[in-house]
């Protein structure tokens, strides 16, 4: 078995609060994989770390086998690794059609290119649209972000991140937020993912976990309680305590 | 998908459509050149107002574009200034527009090797370290008297013909002509480049520097290439001063001149590159009438003007100033797209 992404033995501490403890995580090649958790737990640390916003106290991070624990954020995206926000980061003021460019033109190895202007090259128009038709937001391409409903922008958020082409996705709650008119949508686009694409989904609901995951892992405290697939997590106990609280240990 | 290339053909035109020539820009530019023919007696004004326009959009490039604040561009200004003006006393390169090129060059490297300072920190230490730079800058000139002239500054520089055909003349006209050409060429230089991948990272990296790494764009590369450009910019701005006035002095360095830049973007508008330009001109006249009518006090209105600016908000007053334009072309608008629907149904 091929691993798309690992830790190893990974630590983090504020001060003397220690919010990772000593995690390893192994994240198999197209698996789809969710880090679930009470509130607390660490989860957005995990992903700070994993994505380089944080750099860890000790241990390793290995991408496809290669070590990219010191690597600067952008470097580790265009090294195929890329997260969607779980609190908009979006672009208000941009069209999508322009912030699914920028991640293209970084992609395609053009976002330092200065002389040559937006939309004059054919094989990125052709990545953006296919980008954007791909999400369903062909019709909205040259509104502003802020001004499309939520749900698109939600969309909006997963099209960036896939724009970057990665082998491994980090999705932070991505239907948090959207109303139920419009969480079909989202639900169909995580489901429709390109499958060689490895998923690692941090979710808080658990309909979308367990109708998506073929792995879980929980993180209780910055360290890592439970690991397996879906219905052996669902029977296990200690999941159960930490889910249900004391009552379900009476 | 039958509809697949044209979908793809109007993708590659939205994003074109932003770098799209307008009709104001048109008319600005054609008055610009205008004002060669239309006031003769003005041409130390309007050389003036281009080269600080130059500056001002030197500026504009990196706060407006990529959110980087400065008090201290000056620096960049004044380098470019004494180069300019070294090069042309010990006739080490004579023609003017070869020596404006070595100067902003010279003001380039000065910016790369600083924008590595500016990079650290948040806006505050940015406007310290900017400060600070131009500040040390110009003691250093001051302190170097035999090479720069100290207080004095650098005189009895004698100007070559601009390409070896064109000798500054006494009215200036000459001079402005060349000011003007060079903004125009550098405008569209920076046209090309804020409408470029480049200039649209840098638009992503202002708004949200995490989201723009986590894209994949390397934030600080990006940062200190436009600094370098940015200073490239401000030191040809420097340069022709000193060329069309034929004297450098500790002025370029002089905090004021970083703060009235400041002024002068913040009247025009920051992120659309005719904000410095426009700056310019309202400065520049706003600065010619007050001193008119109160010498001593001119700076009390340019302070009070700034104080309406802020509070009123420049969005308000350019809805008010554009108010009847804004209806001509509403007018133009509306009378188009009938035509267009009228086609539309006879087809």
């Amino acid at each position: 078995m091929t691993l798309a992404l690992e830790t190893v033995h990974l630590e983090k501490a504020f001060g003397g609060l220690r919010v990772t403890r000593d995690l390893s995580l192994k994240i198999e090649a197209g698996a789809r994989h969710a880090l679930i958790g009470p509130n607390g737990a660490g989860k957005t640390t995990v992903i700070n770390l994993l994505t380089g916003v944080l750099k860890p106290n000790s241990g390793e991070i290995l991408l496809e086998g290669s070590e990219i624990t010191g690597m600067p954020v952008h470097k580790r995206v265009l090294r195929g690794l890329s997260r969607t926000f779980q609190i908009n980061q979006l672009y208000p003021d941009m069209t999508p059609l322009e912030t699914v460019g920028l991640a293209v033109s970084e992609h395609l190895g053009h976002g330092s290119d200065w002389w040559r202007r937006m939309g004059t090259r054919g094989h990125i128009n052709d990545e953006i649209a296919e980008n954007l038709a791909r999400f369903h937001l062909l019709d909205a391409m040259n509104e502003r972000t802020s001004t499309l409903p939520y749900g698109k922008q939600r969309l909006l958020e997963i099209a960036v991140a896939i724009a970057a082409k990665p082998r491994v996705l980090l999705l932070d709650e991505p239907a948090a937020g959207v109303p139920e008119s419009e969480r079909h949508d989202i639900l169909a686009a995580v489901a429709s993912l390109p499958r060689d694409v490895t998923v690692l989904l941090i979710e808080h609901d658990m309909d979308l976990v367990f109708s998506f995951a073929d792995r879980i892992s929980v993180l209780v405290n910055g360290a890592l309680l439970v690991e397996g697939a879906p219905d052996e997590v669902a029977r296990d106990p200690q999941v159960k305590a930490v889910y249900l609280g004391e009552g379900a240990d009476a | 998908m039958s509809g697949e290339g044209t979908m793809q053909s109007e993708v590659g035109a939205s994003a074109m459509a932003r770098a799209r020539w307008r009709w104001p820009e048109v008319m600005f530019w054609l008055l610009a050149a205008a004002a060669i023919l239309i006031f003769p007696n003005r041409y130390l004004l309007l050389t003036e107002i281009a080269w600080l326009g130059l500056f001002a959009l030197s500026l504009d490039l990196i706060l407006g574009y990529a959110g980087i604040v400065s008090l201290g561009h000056a620096a960049f200004f004044g380098f470019g200034g004494y180069a300019a003006g070294l090069l042309a006393l010990h006739g080490v390169v004579k023609e003017p527009v070869l020596a404006l090129i070595v100067a902003g060059l010279a003001a380039m490297v000065l910016g790369f090797a600083t924008s590595f300072l500016v990079m650290r920190g948040s806006d505050l230490t940015r406007l310290m370290v900017t400060l600070g730079i131009a500040l040390l800058l110009r003691e250093l000139a001051n302190k170097f008297s035999n090479i720069t002239g100290g207080s004095d500054g650098l005189q009895g520089i004698e100007m070559q013909p601009i390409l070896g055909l064109f000798a500054f003349d006494m009215f200036g006209k000459v001079g402005f002509i060349y000011c003007l050409v060079v903004l125009f060429v550098l405008f569209l230089l920076a046209r090309r480049l804020v409408n470029s991948p480049f200039g649209l990272s840098l638009r992503a990296i202002r708004n949200n520097p995490l989201r723009a790494s986590a894209i994949g764009i390397p934030v600080n590369r990006r940062l200190i290439a436009i600094y370098t450009v940015s200073a490239f910019y401000a030191g040809v701005a420097g340069a022709l001063s000193t060329q069309t006035t034929a004297l450098a002095s500790l002025d370029g360095f002089a905090f004021e001149r970083s703060a009235d830049l400041m002024l002068v973007l913040i009247i025009g508008g920051t992120g659309y590159l005719y904000g410095g330009l426009i700056g310019a001109v309202i400065f520049k006249l706003l600065q010619e009438f007050f001193s008119a009518i109160t010498p001593q006090f001119w700076q009390f209105w340019i302070g009070a003007v700034l104080i309406v600016i802020v509070l009123i908000g420049r969005e308000r007053l350019h809805r008010w100033v554009m108010f009847v334009p804004r209806l001509v072309a509403g007018q133009f608008a509306r009378a188009g797209t009938s035509a267009v629907v009228s086609k539309g149904e006879t087809l």
